[in-house]
């Protein structure tokens, strides 16, 4: 890049060709006040508020669309751009109502601050105001449209960004207002981030909507725990409450967005229905009772069931958002118990690759490299519902890049596809094997015979050769397989077949995983075929033994396997014929109530300290942003007594940091090693009748999730995000 | 979800009769293929002229569809224009301007004798759903001010007798109309200009 | 002399149609470029040497405008007529179309092959239906003559021009608007740069011209570039159309040379009506600064001279004002077209042209206050300058001009609460 050389109210400065003058400045740590610049959306120059004072001019330009030239000199403080400044500031609050006393964008609203700076005390405007009708936008987002000052970052955001257009301004001049088309609720997965861009009070969080002042909130660092993304969040509390949780900016995996889900599902702890106090069931009534007490009771029937079946009827189900401590500890306890039957995989039907691909599971490339692919392969991918701030970096690569996709199912997509095959679902490695073998005859040399030899009977036309030359042709590309993969009954098949793939094609390749530690969990032990960072374990039964096949005892932690699993209905039923189902949750309500024999109160997601492993495979440690409610303890806390009580070695952890560095060191020793995975039996088409087709909806991924208010009012709350109907039969 | 059955045409089909939706592909020819939006204002106003001079959130919605672009493009373009009525209209607008050149000559007398003569004010439409005035800015007639338009027709250098010549031959047309309705269904789609003599 | 370019047929019978354009030289010029003996180099030369300013308004050479179209990039390139006549007072671009059809279609496949641009878009207002006719008609003909259409006169230059209609938005006369509503969406101009040249209709090159500048460009090839600079004189070219209107005995378009008296001008419009006295005048389109008699009646029509008196000569759009007219009324009625038409998109214009609109009203009512002209004056210099187009400056123009001449009309309006003139 060239450079040219600037001078921004004396500071030298060195710039690259074609950048705005308002990007140097912040770059430069300089403010200059703006409303509608934002530097995720396209100039629209349109608040013109940024005005500034460069030397050659004769009058103040925006400095948001003025870029910068060899040699220029810009003051932001001179007479003319102050004057310029204030005069917009005079413009915009004319028909501003000012009340921010009763407004909750009050104390950080940037019409608020700037008009301290550059507004008059004494207003000039004695004409009537402008009153404009509220929108409903649907249970998330609050608006008080007559606060709205145009500067459009919401609607440039819908079509931008996400890439639907569901904000609009309509009307015009003075009459112009931002809206939906006629009165519709605004329905995308990431919906709310309009809040955070919107400079003032017009459009506000519902859920949070006056329940404080943003001056009384606390600020904890946290990371989100709904999609394997693991974004980056600032959780706002107020006397242990928590109140919101907003984004915080991490460039390399949320940017400055937050999915709706990770945003709103807070909701749960703050209004959900808490376990307070560990509870018994004697004689099929709940009685609340000490943790001493509760705890020996696990203990006792542990080693009771455990005992009796040399710890095959015993088994440990874990739930999508535990950590990685708590996943760690858990395996330790169970094995150390006497059993290893632990699983956190309770929608894989196909444990056929156990011990073979990596450790962790999840991509071979940093997310951030998503935006420069020239081609990108969706392979049952749904990203809008997986992982919806993805879908924007995918999408922003189709501005020259192309993306193709295997989808069994009519996705919803924010992006043009330049290939899309639809097979049916039961066909769906047949189909990935046909690109596979369509891409082995451009490069004939990169496979072993015994890998051609496999795909010699496999079939191809001419859509399939089309991606798989697109994939080799292309300087980067990358192949995207969603969670539903998986699911598949031939996800080790399929998973050869991308690395297969991803080898002849030299693309990166990525696997979706359900919930947020998918990668912690399995570095961390919580499978049967393998324990802590890779180690050696005798086979324990998997997930979908122990739901299917029915056990006397099931230690459920932070897991309802009665609506999360694939086998739902089955698990359901053994888990009420089991003789003791010990379940530690943050919640009092659910099936649990019904099935569980004890119920020990642990803390939500933001009430404990822990650490997530994200799908790239970085380690996000974050600290507890309130204390647990009531009784409730920390899952990793409540893991270590029972260690104790069990008289385990290696259960001393003061911390969960103590927990996690140990895990890190055993880690960090054996590397991501990675075992070949095996050439797979002929395809043929499987049978999917045994489970559900459909997958996790959008809102249904987690307890939390499933119990957060608002967002089970919203219309996606309601459909499964993948609607698979068609199976060849 | 994608309906691969669903057509995106019929919708607006339903709406308007055939020579109007072939008026709007003769629009949509004149654009790059790729280009969805440019069409909306022409779609637009066609589908204004055959649904009684007004739009409706259906008629907006079967617009967007036909040209496969999103609702909310649509809807800021009929809001933006002033040509766009979108609330229920007189078969006759009446558009009065009143902008300079026109005050000068007597626009405002205009206004007066419509007012006392429809029985209603500018903005408003007659009971009988017939006549909407509107009071208008510049239309690029000055030279015959002060003027108006009646729907698609420019009348200029208004005089008293000539603004009572245009109502007296709408009320005539109506009349007629009314004729034609009587002996075919489709009256409803007839054009006030179809049936001049 | 009088209705030799844009109007050159209209003492002919059916002016419009193709007989009577050919019959005075029209298509000559495309035929003289199918020959090959018309470069893009020489076209612009000539238009360059004829000092032919844009008629839409702003008055920035066409000639220097053509050149800046970058006639040798790859891909599609288009040319877009202006034909949105929305500036108050203007009306003369409707009669081209009406009238002399041919012309505007000549100009503009001209303008294609100088620039190498295969398409055209003519953009006329919403409310253009009977020019939209003949237009439509006259293209019909051209095309069935092949002057327009694929290898036009068996030559290797094609070009094909559409007809695009707006829906009332006076925004859209800015040529980025206007582009925008090519494109099918609101009219908002776009932030400049990149210019249309670079980045225009569907985000290709683009060069846009009002009717009036490309219906003058068969002429001036015909006759050639010194001709048409004779008409009026150095660096104002030509002839110009000025829409006269108000009050005056006789309104219309009158085609003359740039540099005819003012006083020529009223009476070719046959002077002042009734016989009343000249009060002032507006003499290029409502946001053209008001010019009082004494200044107007000694003045010549063309763009420097009426840029010396302190206004501009716009649109060519002369509104004639006699004795009676209260000023403050015309503010109040050229502040609420701003209101009405700002786009919405800077918050100058669109929060402060409903400022000064509202102001002005509630002085006509009789509600006005003494600070009230300071604050009016004050708001239109802070909308000045500071939009993205301009709007803005064409809504505070005319407000800063009516109280700099007129201001003790305003001032008595609010001390009397009522008009100085009307009683």
């Amino acid at each position: 890049m060239d450079k040219v050389h600037i001078e921004i109210d004396g500071k030298k400065l060195e710039a690259e060709v074609g950048s705005m003058i308002i990007e140097v400045a912040d770059e430069a740590d300089i403010y200059i006040p703006r409303f509608c610049y934002h530097k995720k959306l396209s100039v629209a120059a349109n608040c013109r508020m940024c005005m500034v004072d460069v030397g050659s001019l004769p009058k103040a330009v925006p400095a948001c669309a003025t870029p910068v030239a060899e040699g220029m000199v810009i003051q932001t403080q001179t007479a003319k751009a102050i004057n310029a400044q204030k005069s917009v500031m005079e413009f915009l609050l004319i028909n501003h109502p000012l009340d921010c006393p009763v407004c909750d964008q009050g104390g950080e609203c940037e019409l608020q601050d700037l008009s301290i700076g550059y507004g008059a005390d004494v207003g000039r405007y004695s004409e009537s105001k402008r009153v404009v009708k509220d929108k409903d936008l649907g249970p998330l987002i609050a608006t008080d449209m007559t606060r709205c000052i145009h500067c459009t970052r919401c609607v440039r955001f819908g079509q931008e960004v996400v890439g639907i257009r569901e904000m609009g301004a309509t009307g015009r001049g003075e009459h112009m207002e931002i809206g939906t088309y006629i009165e519709s609720s605004i329905e995308s997965e990431v919906s709310a981030n309009i809040i955070d861009l919107c400079p003032v009070g017009a459009l506000t969080a519902k859920p949070s909507r006056y329940k404080a002042r943003a001056w009384e909130l606390r600020q904890s660092s946290s990371v989100a725990a709904h999609d394997c993304l693991g974004s980056n969040v600032y959780v706002h509390h107020r006397r242990n409450e928590i109140i919101r949780v907003v984004p915080k900016e991490n460039e390399a995996i949320n940017e400055v967005w937050l999915s709706d889900r990770d945003r709103f599902s807070y909701q749960a702890l703050s209004e959900g229905k808490r376990l307070l106090t560990p509870r018994i069931k004697r004689n099929g009534e709940w009685h609340d009772t000490d943790w001493q007490t509760a705890l020996n009771k696990v203990v006792a029937e542990m080693k009771r069931v455990i005992g009796a079946s040399k710890g095959n009827d015993f088994g440990m189900l874990v739930g999508n958002s535990v950590t990685t401590e708590e996943s760690y500890l858990a395996q330790k306890l169970i094995r150390g118990a006497g059993s290893n039957n632990i699983d956190f995989r309770i929608r894989r039907r196909d444990y056929s690759g156990d011990g073979s691909g990596m450790v962790r599971s999840g991509f071979n490339f940093p997310m951030e490299k998503l935006d420069e692919m020239d081609a990108t392969l969706l392979i049952a991918a749904d990203l809008r519902h997986e992982q919806p701030l993805s879908a924007f970096r995918v999408r922003r690569s189709t501005g020259f890049g192309q993306v193709m996709a295997i989808n069994p199912f009519d996705g919803e997509y924010n992006f043009r596809l330049t290939h899309e095959l639809q097979p049916e679902t039961n066909l769906l490695a047949q189909e990935v094997a046909a690109v596979v073998a369509a891409a082995d005859k451009i490069c004939p040399d990169v496979l072993s015979a015994e890998a051609k030899e496999w795909l010699a009977s496999v079939e191809f036309n001419q859509t399939h050769e089309k991606i798989a030359s697109n994939l080799i042709n292309s300087e980067s590309s990358c192949l995207l397989s969603g969670v539903y993969v998986q699911e598949h009954p031939q996800a080790e098949t399929i998973n050869w077949l991308i690395e297969s793939l991803a080898l002849i094609t030299s693309s990166s390749w990525g696997y979706m995983t359900q919930g947020c530690n998918a990668a912690g969990n399995k570095i961390a032990g919580a499978v049967p075929m393998r324990s802590a960072a890779g180690g050696k374990s005798k086979p324990g039964k998997n997930a979908r033994q122990m739901i299917t096949e029915g056990m006397k005892g099931y230690f459920l932690l932070n897991c309802e396997p009665d609506v999360e699993s694939i086998w739902s209905e089955q698990a359901l039923k053994n888990l009420q014929k089991a003789e003791y189902v010990i379940a530690l949750t943050p919640f009092a309500d659910g099936r649990a109530l019904e099935y569980a024999d004890v119920m020990l109160p642990i803390a939500g997601c933001f009430e404990t300290s822990g650490t997530y492993v994200n799908v790239e495979g970085k380690w996000q440690s974050f600290g507890a942003a309130v204390a647990a409610q009531g009784e409730a303890r920390p899952g990793w806390k409540v893991l270590r007594v029972l260690g104790n009580l069990f008289e385990l070695a290696g259960f001393d952890y003061e911390s969960s940091q103590q927990v996690i560095n140990h895990l890190r060191e055993k880690f960090d020793a054996v590397g991501d090693i990675r075992v070949a995975r095996k050439i797979p039996s002929p395809l043929t088409l499987v049978d999917f009748n045994e489970a559900t087709r459909e997958s996790l909806g959008l809102y249904k991924v987690d307890p939390m999730v499933r119990r957060a208010k608002a967002l089970q009012q919203t219309p996606k709350a309601s459909t499964h995000h993948i609607s698979i109907s068609r199976v060849k039969t | 979800m994608t309906d691969l059955n669903y057509d995106q045409t019929l919708h607006l089909k339903n709406i308007v009769p055939q020579r109007a939706i072939e008026e709007i592909d003769l629009w949509i020819k004149k654009y790059p293929e790729e280009r969805k939006r440019p069409p909306i204002i022409a779609a637009l106003k066609v589908v204004q002229e055959h649904n009684g001079n007004y739009l409706t959130e259906e008629t907006m919605q079967a617009v967007a569809e036909y040209l496969d672009v999103p609702d909310v493009a649509v809807y800021e373009v009929a809001t933006f224009y002033s040509m766009f009525h979108l609330d229920k209209v007189g078969r006759y607008v009446i558009s009065v301007c009143n902008n300079i050149s026109c005050s000068l000559r007597g626009a405002d007398k205009v206004i007066e004798q419509l007012q006392s003569r429809l029985n209603i004010r500018a903005g408003e439409t007659s009971d009988d759903g017939l006549y909407t005035i509107k009071t208008v800015e510049c239309m690029a007639a000055c030279a015959g001010a002060p003027m108006l338009e009646v729907n698609k027709t420019y009348y200029e250098n208004l005089t008293e007798e000539k603004i009572d010549k245009i109502l007296s031959d709408i009320a005539a047309m109506e009349l007629k109309r009314a004729a034609v309705r009587s002996t075919i269904d489709d009256a409803a789609s007839i054009e006030p200009s179809e049936v001049k003599d | 002399m009088t209705n030799e370019v844009c109007f050159r047929t209209l003492h002919l019978e059916m002016p419009w149609s193709l007989e009577a354009y050919e019959s005075v030289g029209g298509y000559s010029t495309l035929k003289r470029i199918v020959a090959g003996e018309l470069s893009f180099e020489t076209i612009i030369d000539e238009l360059k040497l004829s000092a032919l300013r844009g008629r839409g308004g702003a008055g920035f050479p066409t000639g220097l405008k053509w050149s800046f179209m970058p006639r040798n990039l790859a891909g599609q390139k288009y040319v877009v007529c202006n034909s949105d006549e929305g500036e108050p007072g203007t009306f003369k671009d409707r009669d081209i179309l009406r009238y002399n059809p041919h012309q505007l279609i000549e100009g503009m496949i001209i303008a294609g092959y100088v620039m190498n641009a295969t398409v055209g878009y003519n953009y006329m207002r919403g409310e253009f239906y009977e020019p939209l006719e003949r237009m439509e008609i006259a293209l019909a003909e051209a095309r069935k003559k092949n002057y327009i259409g694929n290898n036009i006169l068996g030559s290797d230059i094609n070009f094909e021009l559409h007809n695009h209609m707006g829906a009332g938005a006076y925004i859209c006369g800015e040529e980025t608007a206007l582009i925008e509503s090519i494109e099918g969406k609101k009219g908002q101009p776009r932030f400049k740069p990149p210019f249309p040249a670079n980045y225009g209709v569907f985000g290709r090159p683009t060069n846009v011209n009002n009717t009036e500048s490309y219906a003058s460009v068969p002429a001036i090839l015909q006759h050639g570039g010194q001709w048409f600079l004779e008409l009026g004189k150095p660096g104002n070219g030509g002839t110009k159309i000025f829409s006269v209107s108000g009050h005056v005995n006789k309104p219309g378009n009158f085609e003359v040379n740039l540099g005819t008296k003012f006083s020529d001008l009223l009476a070719m419009a046959g002077g002042v009506h009734g016989g009343k006295k000249l009060k002032a005048v507006i003499p290029g389109g409502s946001s053209s600064p008001i010019l009082n008699a004494d200044t107007v009646m000694n003045i010549s029509m063309d763009y420097d001279a009426i840029g010396k008196a302190g206004s501009m000569l716009g649109s060519g759009a002369v509104i004639v004002l006699d004795e009676t007219t209260c000023i403050v009324e015309l503010a109040a009625t050229t502040a609420h077209f701003y209101y009405e038409e700002s786009c919405g998109q800077c918050s100058p214009c669109r929060e402060g042209t409903g400022w000064m609109s509202r102001v002005i009203h509630r002085i006509l009512k009789g509600e006005g206050r003494p600070e009230d002209l300071d604050n009016l004056d004050r708001v239109a210099s802070n909308i000045m300058g500071r939009t993205i187009c301009a709007l803005g400056d064409a809504a505070a123009m005319p407000i800063k001009g009516f109280l700099k001449h007129f201001r003790h009309e305003f001032e008595y309006m609010i001390e009397h609460k009522r008009s100085m003139v009307k009683g």
